[in-house]
């Protein structure tokens, strides 16, 4: 537990700086890489906002396909060596299920404006 | 400067030519450059591309064709009738330019948001998948024997090639391990007929203008193979830029792609091309983790590098809906 403010709202202050008050000032090719400052820093908002709750449930899914027990990158870890042995495939219940889940978090902090994930939000996330 | 190496080099191939102005780079990585400039000349300026290794790059990563054989591809695409710039010049030693060659500078399009967007490209818009297609029939019929040394490459040498990259970056991601198992599983074999694939066929590396087509650049990933593969990549849904619904590039539908291809006298198998959209699109997602690798590595710390490392995602949802879709 550190102190406060908040890392996302220290995060969310620089962007809103950087947008609001440099963004004006600035033309050219420096206006391209602040632009892409500006988009990393929300990123990291977005990430630090979600990746607790987003982080626990895809590691109860993945205790659950798995059977065992660990960190969420040594789950990942498991995962990925069972499909590539064959272990594990689409035919295996919750795999599909696992993958949208966890997939969806991604996009909801990478790339919330992707086209395909706009388009699956809208069957139901 | 390389006005001064430009200007020498210029006069000496160009008759007429008493110089050049406008110097500007437009591009350019440790190892290959894109610059812009004018010849001046008599009759008016010739707009021209410069395409180098700089003196002391001259190896090519080993995927690339090579400055010297995209030179040769895109005379003979031009020959051909492919859109494509003229060569004016390939380098040699005294032009103390490095090695590369010189082109006609084509006026229109690259960047592929403006192409689907803008106003001015609307009424080619719904011209380009057919002609896209009739592009690329004539890109795979350029004669065998007049093309410079270039790489077979079959799917497996391919996957083979992506699962290597992919396992170097220790960067394990289940939906990538999925989809290898899904191409091993469905590798149709070597095609009946290779041909010469582009290898970035693709929204953004096509200058357009409001006519349509104008030039096919960036032939540097040109290799023997699969013609199919050239289908497949220019559908990948990263090169759609929005335009989910158009499959190709963002313009248009694939019965007008493949309709385009077989009115110049191919035929199209589309399981293939479809087996290499999937192929195209975890392509891209690995060469998404080698950007993460490069940020890392070198001492720039390339913001965009960094966040193109984050788009991997994108292709980690394209490729779930590809392999294992969610009722409509």
């Amino acid at each position: 537990m550190q102190d406060e403010p908040t890392p996302i709202e220290l995060t969310k202050a620089v962007a809103d700086f950087l947008r609001n008050d440099i963004t004006p000032l600035i033309s050219g090719h420096q206006a391209f890489k602040l632009r892409v400052a500006i988009n990393i820093l929300d990123l990291v908002t977005r990430q630090l906002t979600r990746e607790e709750g987003s982080d626990a449930a895809e590691v109860e899914r993945l205790r659950a396909l798995l059977g065992i027990d660990g960190s969420v990158t040594d789950l990942n870890r498991a995962l990925a060596d069972r499909i590539a042995k064959g272990e594990i495939d689409l035919a295996t219940p919750g795999l599909a299920e696992h993958l949208w889940a966890t997939t969806m978090d991604k996009l909801a902090v990478d790339q919330p404006s992707y086209a395909s994930y706009k388009r699956e939000l809208g069957r139901g996330g | 400067m390389i006005e001064a190496e430009l200007s020498r080099s210029v006069v000496r191939w160009c008759r007429g030519a008493t110089g050049v102005t406008g110097a500007a780079k437009l591009s350019g990585g440790a190892s290959q450059e894109t610059w812009r400039f004018d010849i001046v000349h008599p009759d008016g300026p010739i707009g021209a591309i410069l395409r180098r290794s700089p003196k002391g790059y001259g190896a090519a990563p080993t995927r690339a064709a090579g400055l010297a054989a995209e030179a040769k591809l895109m005379q003979l695409a031009f020959e051909a009738g492919v859109p494509s710039p003229r060569v004016l010049h390939v380098l040699v030693p005294e032009d103390d330019l490095g090695t590369g060659f010189i082109m006609q500078r084509i006026e229109g399009e690259t960047i592929a948001r403006k192409i689907l967007r803008d106003d001015e490209f609307a009424t080619a818009r719904p011209l380009l998948a057919r002609q896209i297609g009739g592009i690329l029939a004539g890109l795979h019929k350029l004669p065998q024997n007049r093309l410079p040394e270039l790489r077979y490459m079959t799917a497996a040498k391919e996957i083979g090639e992506f699962e290597r990259d992919y396992r170097s970056l220790n960067w394990p991601k289940p939906v990538f391990e999925l989809a290898l198992r899904w191409l091993r599983d469905h590798d149709p074999g070597p095609a009946a007929e290779t041909t010469l694939v582009h290898g970035d066929f693709r929204n953004g590396n096509l200058i357009i203008g409001v006519d349509g087509v104008r030039a096919v650049l960036d032939w540097e990933l040109a290799h023997l193979g699969d013609p199919m593969e050239d289908l497949g990549w220019v559908c990948v849904n990263s090169w759609r830029f929005g335009e989910i619904d158009k499959p190709v590039g963002g313009f248009g539908t694939r019965e007008e792609l493949f309709a385009g291809y077989e009115a110049a006298g191919r035929k199209v198998d589309p399981e293939r091309v479809k087996f290499w959209e999937v192929m195209g699109t975890l392509r891209w997602g690995i060469m998404c983790g080698g950007m993460m690798q490069r940020f890392r590595e070198s001492p720039d710390h390339s913001m965009e590098r960094a966040m193109i490392g984050r788009r991997a995602s994108e292709t980690e949802i394209d490729l779930l809906r590809l392999l294992a879709p969610r009722g409509s």
